[in-house]
């Protein structure tokens, strides 16, 4: 049995609420109930013990306030419960929501991480019409991307030995070892790009996978031949007569050959957008699209075909030293548009 | 560039030429400087025949899709290039050249504008 000194703080506090509670708006009742306490049904089963002790308080202390119109109360109790009650519920909603939320952000971070690490090659760049599935990798597309990235790393590694060997007056034979690597180099080039060509020819033709500036030269999937001879020509000097008409000769051929081909693109485009723009009813154009991705394949395997040839002619017409000359011009010509793409890229970007 | 459909008609009637598409082929491929056998809606055929015209060459072409023989013919190139497509294919000097990689990469390494002069079709 507790002392009435000891329960009377709590017993006080209780009475405090029931004041609290009367406060707002109801009447007093002047009718006094007596000694017996006001007790809310049910704040709580840990009040019941003090609810007991209530009973021990002197009557005088708030006696005023225990002649509230108990209905009142009751009925300003329950809802006041019933508030808590919905507020707890709507509580545990949004700490549900935003706990699926966050395991949904954890599993998109690891699957952007993945594509990250496999090359970058997501989504948003693919087809999602009827000729690419919708939200899918294209496994032949992220090897490429993979690969060309090695190519690359591995073509600046042959820069710096041409370089070195061309300063170092190196023997014609270690030269003509260094000029066939460079061969060999580019024509894997071709042979990874015909693979490509095959899973996706649009992303080669597109010139996504290249960096900026050189997109801006981007011809039929890659380089332009005529323009790599120019910037050969300029670093091979002195040429002999025969070897300035040889030259020449090369510069025009391909430029010949480049026209063509532009002109067969020329004619798969305006055939394409005639079939696809007529024939809306039918189901026809379907098929040729598929036609048109054949032919757009066998143009760019062409044009890959050509670039190899030119550079294949170019090492014939030129001797040992100035074929080593000219492939440290070509390296550090594509070198120099990546590092000024990469510049471009870091630029400081305005805000807002 | 000048387009042959019925010439073999006013020289002869059709059933003398024989039934062999390889025979009317040959035939035709040796009837003028620069042959080129094509397809109207091809644009690897137009490719090649820009090719040419870009260089002064005037060849004379075939388009199969507009001969009533043209898909026996086409059969017939295919087993003769052992390749899936038929066309583009070009005969210079009555001699079969290739396709159109074939055809480039003569150009590129020199040897089609003196084969072009032999024959006749292209002139300094």
């Amino acid at each position: 049995m507790n002392s009435p000194s000891t329960e009377l703080p709590r017993s006080m506090a209780i009475y405090e609420q029931f004041h609290h509670i009367s406060r707002w708006g109801d009447g007093f009742d002047s009718n006094n109930t007596g000694s017996s306490a006001i007790v809310p049904a049910d704040v709580g089963l840990k009040n019941k013990a003090e609810y007991i002790s209530c009973e021990q308080v002197e009557p005088s202390i708030s006696d005023q306030e225990t002649n509230k119109p108990t209905d009142k109360i009751r009925r300003r109790l329950a809802q006041n419960r019933e508030a808590a009650r919905k507020s707890r519920l709507r509580k545990k909603a949004y700490v549900q929501q935003l706990e699926s939320s966050r395991l949904k952000l954890a599993q998109l971070e690891q699957e952007l991480e993945r594509a990250r690490q496999q090359g970058i090659y997501i989504s948003g760049a693919s087809d999602t019409g009827c000729f690419g599935l919708p939200g899918t990798v294209n496994s032949g597309i992220t090897a490429f991307e993979m690969e060309y990235a090695h190519w690359v790393e591995e073509q600046n590694r042959q820069i710096c030995e041409l370089r070195t060997a061309l300063q170092a007056h190196v023997s014609d034979i270690e030269l003509r070892i260094l000029v066939e690597s460079g061969l060999n180099h580019y024509c894997n080039l071709f042979r990874m790009k015909a693979d490509a060509a095959k899973a996706d020819v649009f992303y080669l033709i597109s010139g996504i996978w290249r960096t900026s500036a050189e997109r801006f030269f981007h011809w039929i999937g890659g380089f332009r031949p005529s323009e790599i001879l120019n910037v050969v020509v300029l670093q091979i000097e002195p040429l002999t007569d025969q070897q300035h008409l040889e030259v020449c000769n090369l510069r025009q051929s391909s430029q010949q050959a480049e026209d063509a081909l532009s002109q067969g693109v020329d004619k798969l485009q305006q055939s394409l957008a005639e079939g696809v723009a007529s024939d809306l009813c039918s189901g026809n154009y379907k098929a040729q699209m598929v036609d048109a991705i054949d032919k757009l394949e066998a143009l760019e395997n062409f044009a890959d075909h050509l670039r190899q040839q030119t550079l294949q002619q170019m090492v014939r017409i030129l001797t040992t030293r100035q074929a080593a000359r000219g492939f440290l011009a070509m390296g550090e010509y594509f070198h120099r548009l990546r590092a000024l793409s990469s510049l471009w890229a870091a630029r400081p970007r305005e805000s807002g | 560039m000048h387009y042959q459909v019925d010439s073999w008609g006013y020289h002869m009637p059709a059933r003398s030429i024989g039934s062999d598409p390889m025979e009317r082929v040959v035939k035709l491929a040796s009837e003028s400087a620069v042959v080129i056998f094509s397809l109207s809606s091809c644009c690897m055929c137009h490719a090649v025949k820009r090719l040419f015209c870009g260089m002064g060459v005037n060849p004379t072409v075939y388009e199969l899709d507009k001969d009533p023989r043209g898909t026996d013919m086409e059969r017939t190139l295919m087993r003769l290039l052992g390749n899936s497509q038929a066309v583009p294919v070009v005969f210079i000097g009555g001699k079969l050249i290739g396709a159109m990689d074939r055809v480039m990469g003569s150009h590129i390494n020199g040897t089609l504008v003196p084969l072009l002069k032999e024959a006749g079709a292209l002139w300094l």
